[in-house]
């Protein structure tokens, strides 16, 4: 086999509903073995790309690959993929042993190889042998969850699809099953498709990440890539709270600010630069006593403060604009509400986006 | 007494006015001697004697075969319907959920007459055969195909509603997360979609059974007294042979063979287990 093709490849993949294409020309390759997640928020389009991946939907236009074979028209019975519903679409009617083997059943193999594959995957899943005749509606939302992730797997899918199957649980166990998942993908070693709303849930698991908006991918790239260098405000501003300050190029390689008087001295500039945003993680602005100690200084006044866990956050405001200051708990900003303050960051810990 | 038992005072009154008393009346009317009219006799079962010695149980068991064969029929002709109404039809579901519905604001007699007048020879179905096409096929009317054409007819609504909304119980994602696993259509349908509609299909089943077991009119109108069912028994011992006592014993009979033959059903496909709930 040829290690280097994609497994699944989409070629201008469109999907229009009436006029309006909920999918629109997406072009991408995904990777034997990789945990891509494809994030955006609601309505961008990725429920319709995930169910044309999967067979449930047909793309108006373009071609999907399945290692290099067109599968456009194949029904999802009978490609090698499976997908892990939102709802979990769990058959209510069926114990947990019964759910898991259903692949298996219709596959026509005998009920005792059925029994102990089931059996298998539950141990894998850590579900405990004695759920194997539970009915599958007493299951708690977890234990659901990986019922159904175990029914997938029973399937033994090329390409295990997810959709947002986690967005109805609780955060704490969220948290939990998102490590599971990124450890059954390293068991299981299979290529996991995952959709999501959630980027910090994207981070935590994927290999790659695609951000899709209005029906097109906007950016593909590591968890890291993604963070740290977003190539629009849209991105950067789908992995949490940032500072955006409109600017546009101004003479001599620094960029004025939307008021045009505010000069900020910016990262490394692209050449065809002419308007964007800067952009400005909360954790890379400081407080600071004197404008000198970084590249760029702002004077404003201390608004509010909010305790985010390991992390304390402050709301600066500088005229019309508001600033958000991030610090560990550990080392907290000692001023007073409504307190002048000074904030800046140094140059190159900014982002300069387009758009 | 608690407040929650004296809230429920005035509807615990009205049930045992409106619900319970005329079953016990009733029931303690078969106990009446023969041909009695007053609740003070004493205590017999002459009646349930008098039933046992009769020719009673060919009009029961033609009561139960018709309502059964009734039943069968409806639930192979309705499930179609029923789940084009839900899966196929689309905006057109409103149209026919009508067209089935709007009959049911006429008599059930009138459309019964109506089918008599269909039915008839030199009627509507013949008399046109006859003059178009010069053929004169016997009628079926007054015949058993009749009396079974007609409750079908009448009873289809009510197993038609409980079916669609079975089948409209069935999640979109089970049935798509079963093709995904791999099932043909066919499998789909077996393995998910039978099942999981059949609280809608038991009930719309056990509806017309139980209505059906007490029809009348269909034998009567469509039937021209070919058959007699067990209703067409008590409303003689109630009216012309002026037996209320023995009318009593065969209603309480007939209760009680419908009400086990409902349990056993019921039994045998426990709701709450259909509809995943235990």
């Amino acid at each position: 086999m040829n290690s280097s093709q994609p497994i699944l490849s989409l070629k201008s993949v469109r999907k229009l509903f009436g006029p309006h294409a909920a999918v629109d020309d997406i072009e991408i390759d995904f990777h034997e073995g990789e945990f891509f997640t494809i994030v955006g928020p609601s309505g961008s389009g990725k429920t319709t790309l995930l169910r044309m991946l999967a067979g449930m939907d047909q793309p108006s236009s373009g071609d999907i690959l399945l290692r290099g074979t067109r599968i456009n028209d194949m029904p999802s019975n009978r490609r090698p993929t499976c997908m892990v519903f939102q709802s979990l679409a769990l058959f209510p009617h069926r114990t947990v042993g019964q759910n898991i083997e259903f692949p298996l059943k219709i596959r026509g193999e005998d009920p005792e190889r059925r029994k102990a594959r089931a059996l298998q995957l539950m141990a894998l899943l850590r579900l405990p042998e004695s759920y194997y005749g539970k009915n599958v509606m007493k299951c708690s939302g977890g234990e659901r969850q990986r019922v159904a992730l175990a029914r997938a797997l029973a399937y033994d899918p090329e390409i295990l699809f997810f959709d947002e199957p986690l967005s109805a649980i609780d955060y704490k166990l969220r948290k939990t099953l998102e490590k599971e998942l990124k450890d059954i993908h390293r068991e299981t070693k299979k290529t996991f498709i995952y959709i999501t709303h959630s980027l910090e849930e994207a981070m935590v698991m994927s290999d790659r990440i695609g951000v899709m908006r209005e029906g097109k991918l906007v950016q593909v790239g590591t968890p890291h890539e993604i963070y740290t260098s977003p190539k629009t405000r849209f991105v950067s501003e789908f992995v949490g709270d940032v500072n955006v300050i409109a600017v546009s190029k101004g003479p001599r390689s620094v960029l004025l600010g939307d008021d045009g008087k505010r000069t900020f001295k910016p990262p490394q500039m692209p050449k065809d630069f002419s308007k964007g945003h800067l952009v400005v993680r909360p954790e890379y602005l400081r407080f600071l006593k004197r404008a000198s100690e970084a590249d760029n200084a702002l004077e404003g006044r201390l608004y509010n403060e909010y305790a985010l866990g390991s992390r304390i956050q402050y709301q600066v405001r500088v005229g019309e604009n508001v600033f958000v200051v991030e610090k560990l708990r550990q080392q907290p900003f000692t001023g007073k509400l409504d307190d002048k303050v000074m904030i800046g960051w140094d140059a190159n810990d900014a982002i300069l986006v387009t758009d | 007494m608690s407040q929650g038992l004296r809230s429920a005072l005035p509807v615990i009154l009205f049930l045992l006015a409106g619900f319970a008393a005329p079953l016990i009346a009733v029931t303690w009317f078969s106990f009446m001697p023969a041909r009695t009219f007053a609740f003070a006799g004493t205590p017999t079962l002459a009646n349930y004697a008098t039933i046992l010695e009769s020719t009673s149980y060919i009009s029961f068991l033609w009561s139960l075969g018709l309502a059964a064969l009734t039943v069968f029929l409806l639930a192979i002709i309705t499930y179609p319907v029923a789940y084009g109404l839900v899966r196929v039809f689309g905006r057109w579901s409103t149209l026919v959920t009508l067209l089935f519905t709007i009959p049911l604001f006429v008599s059930e007699n009138v459309r019964l007459y109506g089918w008599v007048l269909f039915l008839i020879k030199n009627g509507l179905l013949l008399g046109s055969l006859k003059s178009i096409f010069g053929v004169e096929p016997e009628s079926i009317l007054f015949t058993l195909p009749a009396i079974i054409l007609g409750m079908v007819y009448v009873y289809l609504p009510f197993m038609l509603f409980p079916m669609t909304l079975g089948i409209s119980m069935v999640p979109q994602d089970t049935r798509d997360a079963a093709a995904d696993l791999g099932a043909s259509r066919l499998q789909v349908f077996r393995e998910v979609e039978l099942p999981l509609s059949m609280p809608g299909i038991l009930i719309g089943c056990l509806l017309t059974f139980v209505l059906a077991v007490g029809a009348i009119a269909e034998a009567k109108v469509l039937g021209g007294q070919q058959i007699i069912p067990i209703i067409h028994d008590i409303e003689i011992a109630f009216t012309y042979a002026q037996n209320w006592p023995l009318g009593a014993a065969l209603s309480v009979l007939l209760m009680l063979v419908v009400g086990a033959l409902v349990l056993l059903v019921l039994r045998r496909f426990d709701l709450d287990v259909v509809l995943g709930r235990r």
